[in-house]
């Protein structure tokens, strides 16, 4: 472990400790910003400049503010008054730590373990678009149908079932006609008689 | 076809930009301390008083009747009425303000004082010029700083100034004809009174045209 | 002699370097090698935007038949000396309920981002900081980090208007971003590199009389187009100033910031501004490749620079011409025409690619393109929605 990476690694973990524990919740999702870029860090530090743009791209530009607008959009972002400590967490804390023991036991009894590092290879971005359209082509396709099925999913669910205009026409021609009292259409006179 | 406007647009803004550097005429603005537009006749800024004669404390015209400090719609008008007398440009006993301040800092220009005073003693000036180093006392004027001679405003608004003249000068001529019809009455209740005997030929008040 | 005017900087630094080798330990050469390569950046590029403001004034002047700045100094020129002054001097206000760490870090981020983007732009030959593989990746991942930032401007300073012109911003940011990179991955498409000094090379040669700048190409030309829209967007100018709306929202996001710190939001605006320029020069108008072999003895900086001028005259001139759209235009405009127009660009620059040099390439694409233009321009066009507007009662 060098100090780059050890200094990397605490910005990450301190910045997600962050996220967990603020009150705020906008604070969180700025600890949750500053955590996805201390992995875009790390990335970067492991020589994977692709991976690691993208991550600052996907996941800073896009994802942290989704995350951000989807606080802002749900509930106001104030901090709660209780603590944000709870009994539920005795549980939680005990599943997420069989869940670590787990991935790292089967990390450190795969074989990935054992296996030399590989001399450094820096991937350009020519290799890995060379790889996603030979190689990988099939998953890409399937992630490319996925999206778009999702896209599609929420357009349609963002769609109105009819247009604003026509339900207002609709309701307009409706008046017209029948649901007004003729009274209304017609004042009588005061001769009683309709003119 | 969509972007035809926005080259349009573009062209006409280019022009300006080129045609501001070769025609003098385009460029609108006047530069400001070193040159000056000339000054419309209805020009307005801040209210002045008006005086009469050579004296501006002997010579104003208000007469404090706090009407404009009434009606002035932010009220930035402050006057105290005097304890004493004095005789007016008609020769009328009227009271005259002891203190007449007004905050220029406050004062919208609304010219509402000006409508509602009947005297024709407040009027708007065309100095703009005010500006102070002082944030707070500097523009509250009092009435030494506000006289102005009814000269000085028939210089600003020579229009507005004979049309207050003139009025000005009905009601002089009125207030002296009824004087003398007065003066008359009375002359002639004495003369009544003194000789009872003697036919006095009835004199109709002659109204004395003094414009 | 040309040359060696050329290349002057580069000289001047490895001069400095060889210099400083004698006295600093080898182990940090490497870190005083790229802070000697940033360093004329942080001082060329803000005197720039300090000219620049004083450009823009007089520039917006004279499009609206005025003077413009003309008091401080020669011309009105010394205007920014004033500004600056005025700027560090003022009292520097942060609202009681505001979040004080964000409010104080969103404007630094923000300017952060805009510097840090400068280290992958070439500025003349062998003259770029940092020649990244992903070069062009890395502009746009630090470009999509000020989004953040800019939000974090918004809410920090618990005022409704900077809210709102937050979330405008962010709305616009992320709607313009994918025709920004979509119209310069056609670049990519056809350099088949994402390192911008590979770019500039691709386009260095010369074809007849033209370079060969992509902008002389159909799919070049529309997406230069389109990459300046949507640059223009990004950068929340007008016509696209909706954040700022000085008249609705009065300044968006940075309505709570006085002072220097809203200086460094003007910086951060102006330096970005500078950066997408330098990035629509090296996509699209061949870097610093003079126009005419003839004329390459005007060292490759000096091309950048008067390229650069001149996209900031395009934006100037844009400003001053084009009144500002409602959000519904905006979103419309980003959704119906511009990201369909940059997927057809797409198109038009694989068919381009694949059909070999000839005129028939030029109709194809450029059919193509002009096409896709008529089609999707003319609904946009007609409909209400960004067309003339219709008027039910008030006719
Ligand atoms: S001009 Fe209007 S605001 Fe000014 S003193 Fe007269 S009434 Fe008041
Ligand atoms: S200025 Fe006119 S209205 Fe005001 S107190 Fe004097 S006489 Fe009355």
């Amino acid at each position: 472990m060098t100090l780059p990476f050890a200094i990397i690694a605490i910005l990450i973990i301190a910045a997600a400790t962050a996220a967990m524990t603020l009150r705020n919740l906008i604070h969180s999702a700025l600890a949750v910003a500053v955590s996805f870029g201390g992995l875009a860090l790390a990335y970067l530090y492991l020589d994977a400049q692709f991976v690691g743009l993208t991550q600052i791209l996907v996941y800073v530009g896009a994802v942290a503010i989704l995350i951000v607008f989807a606080v802002l959009l749900t509930r106001g972002g104030e901090a709660p008054e209780k603590s944000v400590f709870s009994a539920s967490w005795i549980w939680g804390l005990l599943i997420t730590m069989s869940v670590f023991a787990t991935l790292a036991w089967s990390v450190l009894h795969s074989f990935a373990s054992q296996r030399e590092p590989a001399e450094k290879v820096g991937a350009t971005v020519k290799q890995i678009g060379d790889a996603l359209m030979t190689k990988f082509v099939l998953p890409l396709e399937v992630i490319g149908l996925l999206l778009t099925a999702a896209l599609i999913g929420a357009v349609i669910i963002a769609m109105r079932d009819e247009s604003p205009k026509t339900k207002m026409e609709d309701g307009r021609s409706k008046m017209d006609k029948s649901s007004v009292p003729s009274s209304i259409l017609h004042p009588p006179s005061s001769t009683g008689g309709r003119q | 076809m969509l972007g035809e406007g926005i080259i349009k647009g573009m062209a006409e803004t280019a022009r300006n930009f080129l045609g501001s550097y070769v025609s003098a005429e385009r460029l609108t603005t006047v530069q400001y301390p070193e040159e000056r537009s000339v000054q419309i006749e209805n020009a307005r800024q801040f209210p002045f008083l008006v005086f009469d004669g050579d004296d501006p404390m002997k010579g104003l015209r208000c007469v404090a009747c706090q009407i404009c400090e009434k009606e002035c719609p932010p009220k930035c008008i402050y006057i105290v009425k005097s304890k004493d007398k004095r005789a007016d440009y008609k020769g009328q006993m009227q009271l005259y303000p002891t203190t007449f301040n007004i905050d220029l800092s406050v004062c919208m220009s609304c010219g509402i004082c000006v409508e509602v005073c009947p005297f024709e003693s407040i009027k708007m000036n065309t100095e703009f010029e005010l500006s102070t180093t002082d944030r707070f006392g500097g523009l509250l004027v009092n009435k030494h700083q506000l006289a102005k001679s009814n000269d000085h405003y028939r210089k600003i608004h020579p229009t507005d100034a004979s049309s207050s003249d003139a009025a000005l000068a009905v009601e002089v001529a009125k207030a002296q004809a009824k004087a003398k019809a007065d003066v008359e009455a009375k002359a002639k209740a004495a003369a009544e009174a003194k000789a009872k005997a003697v036919a006095a030929t009835p004199v109709a008040p002659q109204p004395v045209a003094a414009t | 002699m040309t040359d060696s005017l050329d290349q002057i900087f580069v000289f001047v630094k490895h001069w400095l370097l060889d210099q400083l080798a004698n006295v600093l330990p080898p182990a940090i050469m490497p870190l005083v090698s790229s802070v000697m390569s940033l360093l004329p950046v942080l001082v060329v590029f803000p005197s720039l935007f300090a000219l620049t403001t004083v450009f823009e004034r007089k520039g917006l002047g004279r499009i609206q038949n005025r003077y413009g700045p003309n008091r401080v100094g020669p011309f009105g020129f010394l205007q920014f000396a004033a500004d600056g002054i005025k700027a560090i001097i003022k009292e520097d206000v942060v609202p009681r309920a505001a979040d004080k760490v964000v409010h104080f870090i969103a404007p630094v981020i923000l300017v952060i981002t805009a510097l840090t983007v400068y280290a992958v732009l070439p500025f003349g030959r062998n003259m770029v900081a940092a020649d990244f593989d992903a070069g062009l990746l890395f502009f746009f991942a630090v470009g999509a980090a000020s989004e953040l930032a800019v939000f974090m401007a918004g809410w920090s300073s618990r005022n409704k208007y900077a809210l709102l012109g937050a979330m405008r911003a962010v709305a616009q940011m992320v709607s313009y971003e994918i025709p920004l990179i979509l119209s310069s991955v056609a670049v990519v498409m056809i350099t088949g590199t994402l390192s911008l000094p590979k770019i500039v090379a691709a386009q260095s040669t010369h074809a007849g009389l033209l370079p060969d700048w992509f902008v002389f190409t159909p799919w070049g030309f529309a997406g230069f187009i389109l990459f300046l829209i949507a640059a223009n967007a990004e950068l929340n100018r007008s016509p696209f100033d909706l954040p700022e709306g000085e008249s609705e929202i009065i300044a968006g996001y940075f309505i709570e910031y006085s002072g220097f710190k809203f200086a460094l939001f003007f910086l951060a605006e102006y330096l970005s501004m500078f950066a997408l320029s330098g990035l629509g020069i090296t996509l699209f108008l061949g870097g610093w490749n003079a126009p005419f072999a003839a004329l390459e003895f005007i060292p490759s900086w000096a091309w950048f620079f008067i390229k650069l001028l001149t996209m900031i005259f395009m934006f100037i001139w844009t400003r001053g011409t084009l009144p500002r759209l409602r959000q519904d235009q905006l979103m419309n405009l980003a959704w119906k025409f511009m990201i369909p127009m940059v997927l057809v660009n797409l198109v038009a620059a694989a068919v381009w690619h694949f059909t070999g040099p000839g005129i028939t390439r030029w109709f194809t694409s450029g059919a193509l393109v002009l096409g896709a233009y008529m089609l999707l321009g003319k609904p946009q066009f007609e409909s209400k929605d960004i067309g003339k507007r219709t008027y039910r009662f008030a006719d």
